[in-house]
């Protein structure tokens, strides 16, 4: 069996008295390619973002290549108000914050994309490669880093030649077509060096065709650097081609997980996406 | 339009030595000069000070209003470290120097530098609780802070170390070639800051800061750090100010200050070093010198114009700033900078401008 | 202290802090519906001061403070028009700024009018009369700013609660764009608005500075920022909680002047900001808000 890689623990999360996401858990083994899939209003979104430290969960704990990086229990208010389940299984509050995890090689992409707009493409993803750089202020304002400028510039440049973004290097971000800004948000965050990534809807208003190229690339990718993905996705056909396993989330809670073909045969993961016949 | 690198510094050097040679000419004819050269002076001083608000405004997307605040700092630290020990009695002749400051007196530069870590070692006890939340609030504690620091020098607890409201006096100048030099290197430091490693995470900040986290920056860190490092200039800015108007009193630093120095940077741009350089320069010149008789009362054919009176130039400039916000958002360089071939492309594009100046009047007439 | 020398500072704070409390109001209105904070508003504050000595020179008080009250509204409404509507959609630091500009400009224009120097505001007999309440004594202004504070802020709150363009508020404060798109009527509120926070901000003055007795262009400045703070303090958005913040503010402030620290009760109300953004930056009635990713 290979290691786990990311693993999340009875994620509850409550919003004033709303559950979001409600007891979930999962495993994503190096090497794999996992998707989080769900009706609209799932929660796959904030699942998401309480596993990469945007939202602290209400309860519930994460573990980045078993070390726990993000753990927490209703508190406060939330003490009365909770509606989850395991109340009272956890008890250490720890939050790192989306820079952290972001460091200890989890990198991701957002629903709605969020590039640095103004920008350049060449800029996009160098920014990208700051968190490893070793220059205090002084000696990046003073250039006494010349050597890592220069490594970081070219390793950019071969991340977007990889990525076949290169001769687009100097447009400004907010400039690109919609699919290259897809394209260029991915290869921004292969540019922090992440062991697991994190895809938000990455083919969300792709055509097939788009949509074709984005799986090949992934893939891509996955194999290039090594990595493992996990992902939120409502194409079926890029879902069901290229994940390992699937766990499909529905009012935020899960209903069920398995391979894609376990995923398409089974009646509850159907009922959710298209209701449960009426004459039943 | 590409040039050669060689002649981009062929240019710069020519551009800078003829910039030398007109500080020595107007410096040498001083006495016909005069307006010019403090023109210069407060210019590039104010400049440095609008680089510094930049930094943070244009370039990290915060919004601080509290520049005056740290140039008092910056200017008393200095005053107090430097007026020379026999002047001290004179200068406080009211309740006398608190004893352990009156016998240190600190060289120039020294007392220059520690104006400016002052402003930064208050600015990174304030920006520690006030930037973990929105912006917003930076606006209203740093406003607030700059008025506290104007009450504290003015009160008269102070008055052994700030001597109050009396001001202080005797301040020691710098030739016009110290003050401007240090203004060009405390700009150039910034430039380079901003074109550093940092300066893309605080550009990446300004941009998206759920982004910029998801990238590994940050946020709390950076942010400070634009911070402190604002403040650290606009300290610098203060005590070249006292340097170069040799006596300063609390009312100098009022909030007005601060908001002069906005103007400064939204006329410049908002995110362009050159653009906050140039406007600092025009703003000063035509506050100071070019528009001064706007205060005049002004006769034309032994008719008195009514509008021209005291107080009538700020009106202009209030509306000014307003005109800019409302209209011209990108200000003069927007967040562009200067280089020569947008400058030679300007120039060639001159005649053709006029050109078409002319012709749409031509269009015009014919309707 | 003695105890009637504490009831006679207790009611001077009450006093002030009813003033600030009105102001606030304007802050926190703003603020709620459109995320700005009104630099402005503090002039307008001043201005009205200026308004009500030129009323009162030509129409006497009676008329005066009516007449004070229209101009007032009629320029914080003039001012959202023309500086804040034009850049609604711009980002939210040119708004800021427009803000800001409209205050320099206020500012040196009613410098440039009236000259720096401060003009005597005008006194109104009745507002000046002493009571004597066992051994406290105070003018009839003293007793009246809360109480007047009191009924407005009850009117308002009525208002936001229980009519048609209360609800519309209310909506326009949680969701700009959804509000907009269910049909309500984006610039009507908004005018509302101003014309209330415009409207308390000219009652706020009438009632602060007939106990300071003269107005400068930059009296409007200190007072604006610290009531800003007591919006804060009471948690921006919320209406009780500005007027609370503004009580909390005018008391602490009187208390210190009273103990002789005058210099640092300006100081006092910033670090107190700072100190509620450390502890609790939600303020004491506001509520959190997480912003979507």
């Amino acid at each position: 069996m290979t290691k786990t890689i990311l693993k999340a623990e009875d994620i509850t999360m409550q919003f004033g008295g709303v559950v979001a996401v409600n007891n979930f858990s999962m495993e994503v083994h190096e090497g794999e390619i996992v998707a989080l899939i769900g009706p609209n209003g799932a929660g796959k979104t904030t699942a998401f973002n309480v596993i990469t430290g945007v939202y602290a969960p209400t309860n519930g704990a994460v573990y980045f290549n078993e070390e726990m990086v993000i753990s927490n229990f209703p508190q406060g208010k939330m003490k009365k108000m909770y509606a989850g389940e395991n109340h009272g299984k956890y008890t250490k509050k720890l939050e790192k914050t989306p820079d952290q995890i972001t460091r200890l090689g989890v990198a991701r992409t957002f629903q709605n994309i969020r590039l640095f707009r103004s920008l350049t493409v060449f800029e996009n993803v160098l920014i990208a490669k700051h968190m490893r750089s070793k220059a205090n202020v002084f000696s990046a304002t003073f250039r006494l880093n010349g050597k890592e400028e220069q490594k970081n510039k070219k390793e950019t440049m071969e991340l977007l030649e990889i990525v076949g973004l290169s001769d687009l290097k100097d447009e400004i971000a907010g400039s690109l077509p919609y699919g290259k800004q897809r394209h260029l948000e991915i290869a921004r965050a292969l540019a922090t060096d992440p062991k697991l990534l994190l895809l938000d809807e990455p083919a969300a208003g792709m055509n097939p065709q788009e949509t074709d190229e984005l799986t090949a690339f992934i893939k891509r990718v996955k194999e290039q650097f090594g990595l493992t993905v996990f992902m939120i996705e409502h194409h079926m056909d890029l879902v069901m081609e290229i994940s390992d396993r699937i766990y499909v989330l529905d009012f935020g809670k899960p209903i069920a997980a398995g391979t894609p073909d376990e995923i398409q045969n089974n009646k509850r993961v159907i009922e959710a996406y298209l209701g449960v016949p009426e004459d039943e | 339009m590409n040039m050669k690198k060689t002649t981009k510094y062929i240019c710069t050097l020519i551009a800078a030595a003829a910039f030398i040679l007109l500080l020595v000419f107007l410096e040498s004819n001083k006495n016909t000069y005069g307006m010019a050269v403090t023109v210069l002076q407060k210019g590039f001083i104010l400049a440095v000070v609008a680089v510094s608000m930049n930094l943070l405004n244009g370039f990290t997307g915060l919004f601080s209003l509290g520049q005056a605040g740290f140039m008092a700092l910056g200017a008393y630290t200095y005053a107090i470290f430097t007026i020379p020990l026999e002047s001290r009695a004179s200068v406080y002749y009211i309740s006398g120097m608190n004893p352990v400051l009156a016998g240190i007196e600190l060289p120039m530069l020294a007392a220059l530098l520690a104006g400016g870590l002052v402003a930064a070692l208050f600015a990174a006890v304030i920006g520690f609780p006030v930037l973990r939340l929105k912006s917003d609030y930076l606006a209203i504690a740093t406003l607030g802070f700059s008025e506290i620091i104007r009450a504290l020098i003015a009160s008269p607890q102070m008055d052994t170390i700030t001597n109050g409201s009396y001001g202080l006096k005797s301040i020691p100048a710098a030739s016009i070639y110290v003050v401007i030099g240090l203004c060009v290197i405390s700009i150039g430091i910034m430039a380079l800051l901003i074109n550093s490693s940092y300066g893309r995470a605080f550009k990446a900040i300004r941009e998206d800061e759920i982004a910029a986290e998801a990238m590994g920056i940050n946020l709390l860190k950076h942010k400070e750090l634009a911070f402190v490092i604002s403040s650290f200039f606009a300290g610098i800015g203060g005590g070249l100010l006292a340097m170069f108007m040799r006596s300063i009193d609390s009312s100098t630093f009022k909030i007005a200050l601060t908001y002069d120095i906005l103007l400064i940077v939204v006329i410049g741009g908002m995110g362009s070093i050159t653009g906050s350089v140039l406007s600092a320069l025009l703003v000063t010149a035509s506050k100071e010198w070019w528009l001064r008789f706007f205060d005049e009362p002004l006769t034309i054919g032994g008719v008195s114009i009514p509008l021209f009176r005291n107080g009538f130039r700020m009106v202009i400039f209030s509306v000014l700033l307003m005109v800019v916000v409302l209209f011209y958002r990108r200000g003069i360089m927007g967040t562009n900078e200067f280089s020569w071939e947008g400058f030679f492309g300007l120039i060639r594009s001159v005649p053709q401008r006029i050109g078409s100046l002319f012709r749409r009047k031509e269009g015009a007439s014919n309707d | 202290m003695s105890l009637s020398v504490f009831f006679q500072h207790c009611l001077t704070g009450i006093s002030l802090g009813g003033a600030y409390a009105l102001i606030a109001i304007g802050y926190t209105m703003v603020y709620g519906i459109l995320r700005l904070i009104n630099f402005a508003h503090g002039d307008i504050f001043m201005v009205a001061g200026y308004f009500m000595i030129f009323a009162t020179a030509t129409f006497g008080w009676l008329a005066g403070i009516p007449i004070m009250l229209i101009c007032t509204v009629v320029l914080g409404v003039v001012i959202e028009r023309a500086a804040y509507k034009p850049i609604r959609t711009a980002p939210r630091m040119s708004v800021m700024i427009s803000a800001i500009g409209v205050s320099y400009l206020l500012q040196n224009l009613t410098t440039y009018l009236f000259t720096a120097l401060p003009r005597p505001y005008p006194e109104i007999p009745v507002l000046k009369r002493i009571f004597q309440i066992g051994s406290v004594s105070a003018s009839l202004v003293t007793f009246l700013t809360p109480v007047l504070t009191v009924a407005l802020v009850i009117l308002l709150v009525y208002i936001t609660n229980h009519t048609k363009i209360g609800m519309a508020m209310r909506a326009v404060s949680r969701d700009f764009e959804t509000s907009r798109l269910m049909g309500i009527r984006i610039n009507q509120v908004i005018s509302i608005t101003f014309v209330i926070g415009s409207f308390l901000a000219g009652v706020g003055s009438l009632l602060y500075f007939t106990d300071r007795m003269s107005v400068t262009p930059f009296s409007g400045t200190l007072p604006g920022l610290k009531c800003f703070v007591a919006a804060v303090i009471g948690g921006i958005g919320s209406v009780p909680g500005a007027v609370v913040g503004g009580f909390v503010i005018g008391i602490c402030e009187t208390f210190l002047i009273a103990l002789g620290y005058s210099t640092f009760s300006d100081a006092f109300t910033f670090i107190l900001l700072i100190i509620m953004l450390l502890f609790r930056p939600t303020g004491l009635f506001g509520e959190k808000m997480i912003d979507k990713v």
